[in-house]
C-alpha cells in the first residue's frame, strides 16, 4: 500500500524578553537553580501576574510576519494540571482567544519548489520549571528559573507530507523568529522546541489517520529522524493488522525509536477557563501599525530583493538570506566592494568553507565583512589576481594583517602590471625555453593552443604569481606570434 | 478607651491625650482576657504591635502622623504579613510564614497603624460562619452560642468585642457585610478593583475584594482611605483617583433616591429584619431621601451562579497547595501522587474540599458550557440588572442576610442552607459593585443588618449615606454585654 504522511508541528519559541511573562525575574539561561525565581514564579499564595508588554509586542510581530489575523482581544486562560515544576498547579496560556490567529508561511524545499504551510494559531504562555532527577538521592530537585519564561506556541496546520518538509518548515520558523529578533533560536538551550504530530493514511484517502504526538524534539536532525522512525512504526503497525492509538510519545535519539509516554485516556482534562487575575488583552489598531513599522525585512522579501537588486540567482539569494546575520554580512561585503556577484561568490565559497571547517557561525567569522569587501576591491582594481586573493584571504583568516592592503604590502603580493617589467620577464622565460619556442612556432593552431598554457605557467611561476595574468597572456601571444 | 471609635482615638492620639503604646497595651490586655472565649484571633503579634506603637508615638511627636498612626488594628489572616504566619484558617498553611507583605497591610504599615494580629476566618474564606477554620469557630460577642458570620468572622468578633479598633476583611460573596450585620458593625465591600488583591490569598479571584470593618461609617472612611488605590502589582486593580472618603460624610441626603428591590423582600426574610429595614426607610425619608421599589429580576439566579464561579476559580487557585514548595506536606509520601493526594486530603478541611470538587466538576470537559459558561452569562445579566436599577435610583437598600446570627453548629451539616445565607450579598460581588453594611436594629439582643449598594466607585456616597443614618440612630453605638 502507498502511504501518505501527514505532519503538523507545534513549535515553542522562547521569547527574548528581559524579564518573565508575568513577573520581573530575569530570563537568562544557565543561572544557579532558583536564583531567577521570584515570589510570583514560586506561586506564593496571594501573588498575582502582570503581563509583560514586550511579550505581547513580540507575538504581534510574529503574527504580522506570517500575515495572520491578530487577536485584537486576546484572553489568557488557565490550563490546570499538577506537576512538581508547575508551581501554581496551572499554566497560564491562551485557549479560545489566542493573540495570533490563522496565518501562513512559505517554505522552500530542496528542489527549489515553494510550498505554503498554514499556521493555525500562535499563543502566548508561560514555561514551566525543570525537575532535576540526578544528585538528589532518590528525590527530585525543582529549578524554577525557567518557570514563567514567555513562550510563543506556534501551531501549524497538518500540511507537511514528509519529514523533510517538516524540517524545512521548522527551519523557516527558526529563521523567521531570529529575523524578527523575538527568539534567539538556540535549540541546544531549549529556546526553540518542537512537538511533531504524525499520522499516515492510504494515499488518496481524504480523512486523516490517528495521530501520535512526539514531544520535545530539540534539533532539526532529530525532527527528521523522529518523524521517519515514527512513520515507519505506524506503517509496520498497520500493515501487521494493528491500529495506531492516539498518544503522546517520546523520541529516544540513542535508540532511534519513539516510545509511549501517555495515552489519550491518561491525558489530563486541563479544565481551561479564562484567568481571572488577568484582564483580556485589548490591542489598539495604532499599536498594530506601530509594530508593523518595526518589522525588519523578512527572509522572503530579502531573497526577492537580492535577486532583483543584485541579479543573484534564486539559489544564491536564498542561501544568502537564510539568516539575518549572513544576509547582513553579505550586504556589507557588497557595499564595501560594490560587486554583488563577487561578494556572493566569496561569501558562499571561501568564507563558507572556512566557517564550516572551523565550526563557526557567521557572527564569529575571523574575516570581517569589511576586510573581505576590501580584498575584493583589490581583485577588481587588478592589484591582486583571484589566485593571490586566496592567499590574502587565508592570511586575513589567520589574523596576519588588519586588511587585505596591509597583507598585500607586507607580503609583496601586489600584482605586476608594468608592461615593460612583464616583457623583460617574458623575454627571460622565452630565452630559457628556446627549444619549446621553436617547437611552438613550428606547430599548427590546435597544438599551439595547448602549448600556450605551458608558457603562461612558466611566466606566472617566474613572477611568483604576481604578474597580471591578462597582460601576461597578451604580451606572451604577441612575442610568440612575433 | 475601647469605647471610643477610630475617629475619636485618632483625635486623642494626635492631641497626645493618649499614647499608642498605652492604647496597644490596653487592647492586648483585652485580647488576653476576652479572646479565649471569642477565638477571634489566630495569631496575636504583641511584640511587633508594641514596637509599632512606640514608632507611632514617635511619629506623632514628630508631627507627621496620619489619621491611622498608632491605631491598633487587626487583619484577616488571609492578608500576607511578612515574617508572620498567614494561615488562611487552614491546616494547609499552619506552618506558612509569609515572605512578603500584602499591599493592603503594607499601606497600613506605611500609615503608621499598629497590627495586633491576624483574625480567624472560614478556611480560605470559604464559609459564612467562621466555623470551618482549622483554629476552631469564632464566637459572636452578642451571643457566644452564635456565629459571628463569615468568612471575616474573626475580624467582626474582634471589632465588636472591642479587641481592636477596626479590622480588615475580605468579601467574596458577603464575607464583610454578612458578619458586619451579625455583629452590629459597619463594613464596606469596595468596587471590584478599588483595593489591591496583591498578597490577599485568593479564594475566587474575580469576586474577592478587601475592605474595612469598623464601628461606624466614619471609621470605615478612614480605613478605606488607606486601603484604596491603584496597585501595578494587581492587574485587576483600577487606576482611578481615590477621593477623600471623609470629606462628604456630612452631605445632605435630600433628593437621594433609594431603591428597594422587591425580590429581596419576598418570602424567607425574617420578620424582625424586614421591620428594621422598614423603620430605616422611614429614617431615610425623614433625612430627605425618596424611596422607590425597583426590580433585580435575576437575583434568584445569583446563588447558583456564585456557587459555580467561586468554586471553579477556587479549584484552580488552591492547586498551588500541593505539598511541594510551602504549606502542609504529608509524612513519608510513597511517591508523587501520594504526596499530592495525602498532603491535600490531610491539609484541607471538608468545606474547602467540597468547593474544590464542585469547581473541578464545573470546569470539566463536557460540563464547562452547562455550568461555568452559563454562570458567567447569569453574572452578566445580574450586572445588567444593577446597571438598569442605577438609572432609576442612586443606591439600593436591602438586608444583609435573611436572619440574624444563627447558632454555632446549626447549619454546619447542611451546606446548602448555609449557602443560602449569602442570598442578599453575593449579587454585589457578581456585579462588582460596592456595598456598605450597617446595623439597623436588634431583635432578642441580636443585631440586624442592612446594606446599601451603589454604582461602581460610589464608596464615598455610600459612606455618606451610612454616616447620615448613624447621626440619627444609635444602633452602632451599642456594645455587647461584657465587652
Amino acid at each position: 500500500m502507498q502511504w501518505e504522511i501527514v505532519i503538523g508541528l507545534e513549535i515553542h519559541a522562547q521569547l527574548t524578553t528581559a524579564s518573565k511573562i508575568f513577573s520581573g525575574s530575569a530570563t537568562t539561561f544557565g543561572a544557579e537553580p532558583n536564583t531567577q525565581a521570584s515570589l510570583i514564579d514560586l506561586g506564593m499564595p496571594g501573588t498575582l501576574p502582570v503581563l509583560n508588554a514586550q511579550a505581547v509586542r513580540n507575538a504581534v510581530k510574529f503574527g504580522l510576519a506570517i500575515d495572520a489575523e491578530i487577536g485584537m482581544t486576546n484572553v489568557f486562560a488557565r490550563k490546570n494540571y499538577f506537576y512538581p515544576d508547575l508551581p501554581k498547579g496551572y499554566q497560564t496560556s491562551q485557549m479560545d482567544h489566542p493573540i495570533v490567529g490563522k496565518g501562513h508561511l512559505d517554505i522552500t524545499l530542496d528542489d527549489g519548489t515553494v510550498k505554503r504551510v498554514g499556521v493555525t494559531r500562535a499563543h502566548l504562555e508561560e514555561d514551566a520549571g525543570k525537575s532535576l532527577h540526578e544528585d538528589f538521592h532518590g528525590m527530585s530537585g525543582i529549578d524554577l528559573n525557567r518557570a514563567g519564561t514567555p513562550l510563543l506556541e506556534i501551531v501549524s496546520e497538518p500540511d507537511m507530507r514528509s519529514a523533510k518538509e517538516a524540517v524545512a518548515y521548522a527551519k523557516t520558523i527558526h529563521s523567521l523568529v531570529r529575523y524578527l529578533g523575538i527568539c534567539d533560536g538556540n535549540m541546544a538551550e531549549g529556546s526553540l522546541r518542537c512537538d511533531c504530530n504524525v499520522s499516515i493514511r492510504p494515499k488518496g484517502q481524504a480523512e486523516f489517520g490517528t495521530r501520535c504526538e512526539i514531544k520535545n524534539v530539540n534539533s532539526f536532525r532529530f525532527i527528521e529522524k523522529a518523524i521517519n522512525t515514527e512513520v515507519q512504526r505506524q506503517i509496520e503497525l498497520i500493515e501487521d493488522g494493528g491500529k495506531v492509538v492516539q498518544e503522546t510519545r517520546l523520541y529516544d535519539p540513542n535508540k532511534d525509536e519513539t516510545r509511549s509516554m501517555r495515552s489519550k485516556e491518561e491525558a489530563n482534562d486541563y479544565r481551561y477557563f479564562p484567568c481571572p487575575d488577568l484582564l483580556p488583552v485589548v490591542l489598539e489598531p495604532s499599536f498594530i501599525e506601530e509594530v508593523r513599522g518595526e518589522l525588519p525585512e523578512l527572509p522572503q522579501q530579502k531573497r526577492e530583493r537580492f535577486e532583483s537588486q543584485f541579479g543573484l540567482s534564486t539559489y544564491d539569494a536564498s542561501v544568502l538570506s537564510a539568516s539575518r546575520e549572513l544576509a547582513d554580512y553579505f550586504e556589507q561585503v557588497q557595499q564595501t566592494c560594490g560587486d554583488a556577484k563577487l561578494a556572493a561568490n566569496w561569501v558562499m565559497g571561501e568564507l563558507s568553507s572556512l566557517l564550516n571547517k572551523e565550526g563557526l557561525d557567521i557572527e564569529q567569522s575571523p574575516v570581517s565583512a569589511t576586510q573581505l569587501g576590501g580584498m575584493i576591491l583589490r581583485i577588481k582594481d587588478n592589484t591582486i589576481s583571484g589566485k593571490i586573493a586566496k592567499m590574502v584571504f587565508e592570511a586575513l583568516a589567520a589574523g596576519e594583517g588588519d586588511s587585505a592592503d596591509a597583507i598585500i604590502d607586507a607580503k609583496g603580493l601586489k600584482q605586476v602590471t608594468d608592461s615593460g617589467a612583464i616583457e623583460a620577464m617574458l623575454d627571460e622565460v622565452l630565452a630559457a625555453n628556446a627549444a619549446q619556442v621553436e617547437q611552438y612556432r613550428a606547430s599548427d593552431e590546435a597544438k599551439r593552443g595547448k602549448m600556450f598554457g605551458f608558457f603562461v605557467g612558466q611566466a606566472m611561476k617566474a613572477s611568483k604569481g604576481k604578474a597580471n595574468p591578462q597582460q601576461v597572456n597578451e604580451l606572451l601571444r604577441k612575442k610568440l606570434e612575433g | 478607651m475601647h469605647e471610643k471609635t477610630l475617629a475619636e482615638l485618632s483625635q486623642a492620639l494626635q492631641s497626645k491625650a493618649l499614647s499608642s503604646v498605652e492604647l496597644t497595651q490596653h487592647y492586648l490586655k483585652r485580647i488576653e482576657q476576652l479572646d479565649g472565649n471569642l477565638n477571634s484571633y489566630i495569631t496575636v503579634t504583641a511584640e511587633s504591635a508594641l514596637e509599632q506603637a512606640a514608632a507611632a508615638d514617635a511619629r506623632i511627636a514628630a508631627g507627621n502622623a496620619t489619621a491611622l498612626t498608632g491605631i491598633p488594628l487587626a487583619h484577616k489572616d488571609l492578608f500576607c504579613t511578612q515574617g508572620q504566619r498567614t494561615s488562611c484558617g487552614s491546616k494547609m498553611l499552619d506552618n506558612f510564614i509569609s515572605p512578603y507583605e500584602s499591599t493592603v497591610t503594607q499601606r497600613f504599615l506605611d500609615a503608621g497603624a499598629v497590627s495586633l494580629g491576624k483574625t480567624n476566618l472560614d478556611e480560605f474564606a470559604m464559609g459564612s460562619s467562621t466555623e470551618s477554620s482549622f483554629y476552631g469557630p469564632t464566637r459572636n460577642p452578642w451571643d457566644t452560642d452564635r456565629v459571628p458570620g463569615g468568612s471575616s468572622g474573626g475580624s467582626a468578633a474582634a471589632v465588636a468585642g472591642r479587641l481592636c479598633v477596626a479590622a480588615t476583611g475580605t468579601d467574596t460573596g458577603g464575607s464583610i457585610r454578612q458578619p458586619a450585620g451579625f455583629t452590629a458593625l459597619t463594613g464596606l465591600k469596595p468596587t471590584y478593583g478599588r483595593v489591591s488583591r496583591w498578597g490577599m490569598v485568593a479564594y475566587a479571584s474575580s469576586l474577592d475584594q478587601g475592605g474595612p470593618m469598623a464601628r461606624t461609617a466614619e471609621d470605615c472612611a478612614l480605613m478605606l482611605q488607606v486601603m484604596a488605590g491603584f496597585d501595578a502589582k494587581d492587574s485587576t486593580s483600577v487606576d482611578q483617583p481615590v477621593p477623600d472618603y471623609s470629606a462628604g460624610l456630612n452631605d445632605s441626603l435630600k433628593g437621594l433616591r433609594i431603591g428597594l428591590p422587591k425580590e429581596y423582600f419576598a418570602a424567607g426574610l425574617d420578620a424582625a429584619t424586614s421591620d428594621a429595614i422598614s423603620a430605616a426607610v422611614k429614617q431615610f425619608q425623614a433625612l430627605g431621601a425618596e424611596i422607590k421599589e425597583i426590580s433585580l429580576p435575576n437575583a434568584e439566579l445569583a446563588i447558583p451562579a456564585y456557587y459555580v464561579i467561586a468554586p471553579a476559580e477556587a479549584s484552580s487557585n488552591l492547586s498551588r497547595f500541593d505539598g511541594v514548595r510551602f504549606g502542609y506536606r504529608c509524612d513519608n509520601p510513597a511517591d508523587l501522587t501520594d504526596l499530592y493526594k495525602r498532603s491535600r486530603a490531610e491539609g484541607f478541611g471538608a468545606e474547602v474540599k467540597r468547593r474544590i470538587m464542585v469547581g473541578t466538576y464545573a470546569l470539566s470537559a463536557g460540563y464547562y458550557d452547562a455550568y461555568y459558561l452559563k454562570a458567567q452569562k447569569i453574572r452578566r445579566l445580574i450586572k445588567n440588572d444593577f446597571m438598569a436599577a442605577y438609572e432609576q435610583v442612586d443606591v439600593i437598600l436591602c438586608p444583609t442576610s435573611p436572619t440574624p446570627a444563627f447558632r454555632i453548629g446549626e447549619k454546619i451539616d447542611d451546606p446548602v442552607s448555609l449557602y443560602l445565607t449569602d442570598i442578599y450579598t453575593i449579587t454585589a460581588n457578581l456585579a462588582g459593585v460596592p456595598g456598605v453594611a450597617l446595623p439597623a436594629g436588634f431583635a432578642n439582643g441580636l443585631p440586624l443588618g442592612m446594606q446599601l449598594l451603589g454604582p461602581y466607585f460610589s464608596e464615598a456616597r455610600l459612606l455618606n449615606i451610612a454616616h447620615q443614618y448613624q447621626q440619627v440612630t444609635d444602633w452602632h453605638q451599642r456594645a455587647p454585654a461584657g465587652y
